[in-house]
C-alpha cells in the first residue's frame, strides 16, 4: 500500500497528479470528439508542427506558451486551408503541413543560437511544474470545456453525417478548423508535461479506449476521463518506481491499457457470435 | 397537385393511399405552415427556367426548366452522374447558378440516403430530429422543450414516437430513412429533396416509405424524390428525365415514354418484347 501512497506526498508529485487529472479531463472529453471526427492524424500531427513555435519563441526569448500558440495557431489554419484543396485528401493535407512545420523547427533548433534544453520540447518535464503552470492549466481547461459544451451539436452533426451537415447549416470546414483548434489549446496543456511527442497519448487513445467500452457519447467520455487519469496516474507511479521519464511512462501505460481494452473487446465480440452448427 | 383529373396520376396516388393512423401520424400544422393556403391558390414552389449549375468551371446540368408546385411529388430520374445530385446540390444552394433562372418560394429540406450517416455514431433517433433545428437556435443555446416537442411530433408523423430513445444504428433500414424524413419535417421546409429514398429498403419499409411521402404532399409539401425507379415514378405527378440536361419534364402519362428513358439512360435501357414495358440494366445504386 505504501507503494501506491508514499509517492503523492512529494509536492512535485502532487502537482504532477494534478496536471495528470486536467489532463485527463481535456484528453478524454476532447479526445472523444477527436476520434469521432477521424481526427486523431490531426491530433498526433499538431503538437510536431508547433514545434517551429517552441524553438522560435525559446530563440527569442519569449515564453513557450507564447510560441507554441502561435505554432499551433498557424499550423491549424494551415492544415484546414490545405484540407480544402481539391484532390488533396485530410490525410496527405496534414503529412505535408507537418513535415513542413517540423521540417522548419529543426532548422530553427539546430541553429548556432540555438539554446540548451531543446530535448524537454520533445519530452516535457511533469515534475518540473510550478503553480503557475498548473493554473494556466486549469484555465485552458475550462475553457476548452466551455467550447466544447457550446459547439456539441454541431459537432455531432459533422460526426453523424459530415455530407449533410452544410443543409442543415453547419459548415464542416469551420467545425473541423475550431476543433483544431480546441486541440491546440489541449496541446498547449499538455505538452509542458508531456513534450510534444507523447501528446497523442492522452488526447487519442483513452478516447479510442473508450469507443470500445461505452456505448452512448456521454458515457464514452466517461470512460475516456477515467480512463486517462488512471493511465496518468499509473503512468506517474511507474515512473517513480522505476525512475524513467514520466511522460514516456504515461504514454507507455496509455496504450497497454488500450490493448487490453481491445483484447477483451476481441473476445467479448467472439463469446456474442453464434458458433457454427 | 390538387386536380387528380387533370393528372391521371393524381387518382392512382389516392388510391394507394392507405390511411392507417397506427403507423404514420397526421401532419400537424406546426410543421408544415401555410400548407394549405398554398394548395388553394396553386403557387409555385420550385422554378427553374434554362438554369445551369457545376463545379468549378464545367457544366455538370443545364437546360433545366419546371415549375413544381405544393402537393406534388416529382420523380427525378436519370443515370449515376446525370445530374440528380446535382440539381439537389443547387436547390439547397450549395452549388452556384451558372445559367438561366431559378425561383425558390420556401425553405428546401433534403432527406440523404442513410447510407451516408455514420451508423456506430452514438446517437439516439429523437437527437437526430433534433438535428433539424440547429439553424433556428442561438449558436450557444441547445434544444429547448419546443424543439424537443416539435422533434417528438416530427417522430409521430413518420410512425416512429416509440423508438425515438432507440439508437439510430439500431434501426432497419427503412426506419432510419423515416427518422431522416422527420429531420427534414422539423426544419419546416416545404421543399423535400429525397436522395434515392426506397435504396435497400424491403417491400413494406418500401410501401410505407410511400404512404408517408403522398401523406406529406397531401398535407402542401412539394417533394422532389431521386429514383432508379421508372414504374414507380409512374404514380407520382411529375416526372424529371436528367442527363447531363434535362431530357423531359412533365406528367408520367405523357413524359415516360421508351424514347425519353432511352435518352436519358442510354445503352443502360433495355427494351422488352412487349414494346412498353422497360428494365434499366446495371447498378444504379451508388452515385
Amino acid at each position: 500500500m505504501g507503494a501506491l501512497l508514499d509517492p503523492w506526498r512529494d509536492p512535485l508529485m502532487q502537482r504532477a497528479l494534478i496536471e495528470v487529472v486536467l489532463l485527463g479531463i481535456v484528453g478524454g472529453t476532447l479526445g472523444t470528439w477527436i476520434v469521432l471526427q477521424r481526427l486523431s492524424f490531426s491530433a498526433e500531427a499538431l503538437p510536431h508542427a508547433m514545434f517551429p513555435g517552441l524553438v522560435g519563441a525559446a530563440l527569442l526569448g519569449l515564453p513557450l506558451v507564447l510560441g507554441g500558440a502561435a505554432g499551433l495557431v498557424v499550423a491549424a489554419m494551415v492544415i484546414a486551408l490545405a484540407s480544402r484543396v481539391r484532390g488533396l485528401d485530410r490525410d496527405a493535407a496534414i503529412s505535408i503541413a507537418m513535415t513542413a512545420l517540423f521540417g522548419l523547427g529543426v532548422l530553427l533548433a539546430l541553429s548556432p543560437d540555438s539554446p540548451p534544453g531543446i530535448g524537454e520540447l520533445l519530452f516535457g518535464d511533469v515534475l518540473a511544474l510550478t503553480t503557475g503552470d498548473l493554473v494556466l492549466a486549469a484555465g485552458l481547461t475550462v475553457v476548452v470545456l466551455g467550447a466544447l459544451r457550446v459547439l456539441h451539436a454541431r459537432l455531432a452533426i459533422v460526426a453523424f453525417d459530415r455530407e449533410s451537415a452544410a443543409s442543415l447549416g453547419v459548415g464542416p470546414g469551420r467545425i473541423d478548423l475550431l476543433l483544431l483548434l480546441l486541440v491546440a489549446l489541449a496541446v498547449l496543456i499538455c505538452v509542458q508535461a508531456l513534450g510534444n511527442l507523447f501528446v497523442a497519448a492522452v488526447l487519442v487513445a483513452p478516447a479510442a479506449t473508450a469507443r470500445l467500452l461505452g456505448r452512448s457519447l456521454v458515457a464514452s467520455m466517461a470512460v475516456a476521463v477515467a480512463v486517462a487519469i488512471a493511465c496518468g496516474v499509473g503512468g506517474l507511479l511507474l515512473s517513480y518506481h522505476a525512475d524513467t521519464a514520466a511522460g514516456a511512462s504515461i504514454a507507455l501505460v496509455t496504450v497497454v491499457a488500450y490493448l487490453l481494452a481491445a483484447a477483451a473487446s476481441r473476445t467479448s465480440a467472439s463469446r456474442r457470435a453464434p458458433r457454427p452448427a | 397537385m390538387s386536380d387528380p383529373a387533370a393528372h391521371p396520376a393524381g387518382a392512382e396516388r389516392a388510391a394507394s393511399t392507405v390511411e392507417d393512423p397506427a403507423v404514420l401520424g397526421a401532419v400537424p400544422a406546426s410543421l408544415c405552415a401555410h400548407a394549405r393556403d398554398s394548395r388553394a391558390d396553386g403557387r409555385p414552389l420550385v422554378e427553374l427556367e434554362d438554369a445551369a449549375t457545376g463545379y468549378g468551371p464545367d457544366l455538370r446540368l443545364r437546360e433545366v426548366t419546371l415549375t413544381a408546385t405544393a402537393g406534388q411529388r416529382v420523380a427525378v430520374l436519370g443515370p449515376n452522374g446525370g445530374g440528380k445530385t446535382t440539381l439537389f446540390r443547387l436547390l439547397l444552394g450549395e452549388l452556384p447558378l451558372r445559367g438561366g433562372r431559378l425561383a425558390l418560394h420556401d425553405d428546401v429540406a433534403v432527406v440523404p440516403q442513410t447510407e451516408r450517416s455514420r451508423l456506430d455514431f452514438p446517437v439516439s433517433a429523437l437527437d437526430v430530429v433534433l438535428m433539424g433545428t440547429i439553424a433556428r437556435r442561438p449558436w450557444w443555446r441547445g434544444p429547448r422543450r419546443e424543439d424537443r416537442e416539435q422533434a417528438l411530433a416530427a417522430l409521430e408523423v413518420v410512425g416512429l414516437t416509440d423508438r425515438a430513445g432507440a439508437a439510430f444504428g439500431a434501426l432497419s433500414g427503412g426506419q432510419r430513412q423515416r427518422v431522416l424524413v422527420a429531420r427534414a419535417l422539423v426544419r419546416d421546409a416545404r421543399i423535400l429533396l429525397l436522395d434515392e429514398p426506397f435504396t435497400g429498403l424491403d417491400t413494406t419499409s418500401g410501401d410505407r416509405l410511400h404512404q408517408l411521402i403522398d401523406r406529406l404532399a397531401e398535407a402542401g409539401h412539394v417533394l422532389l424524390i431521386a429514383t432508379h425507379d421508372v414504374r414507380q415514378a409512374q404514380g407520382w405527378d411529375r416526372v424529371l428525365c436528367l442527363n447531363g440536361r434535362q431530357v423531359a419534364y412533365g406528367a408520367p402519362a405523357e413524359t415516360l415514354s421508351v424514347e425519353t428513358l432511352e435518352a436519358t439512360y442510354g445503352r443502360d435501357l433495355l427494351r422488352l418484347d412487349d414494346g412498353r414495358t422497360v428494365r434499366l440494366l446495371g447498378d444504379h445504386h451508388h452515385h
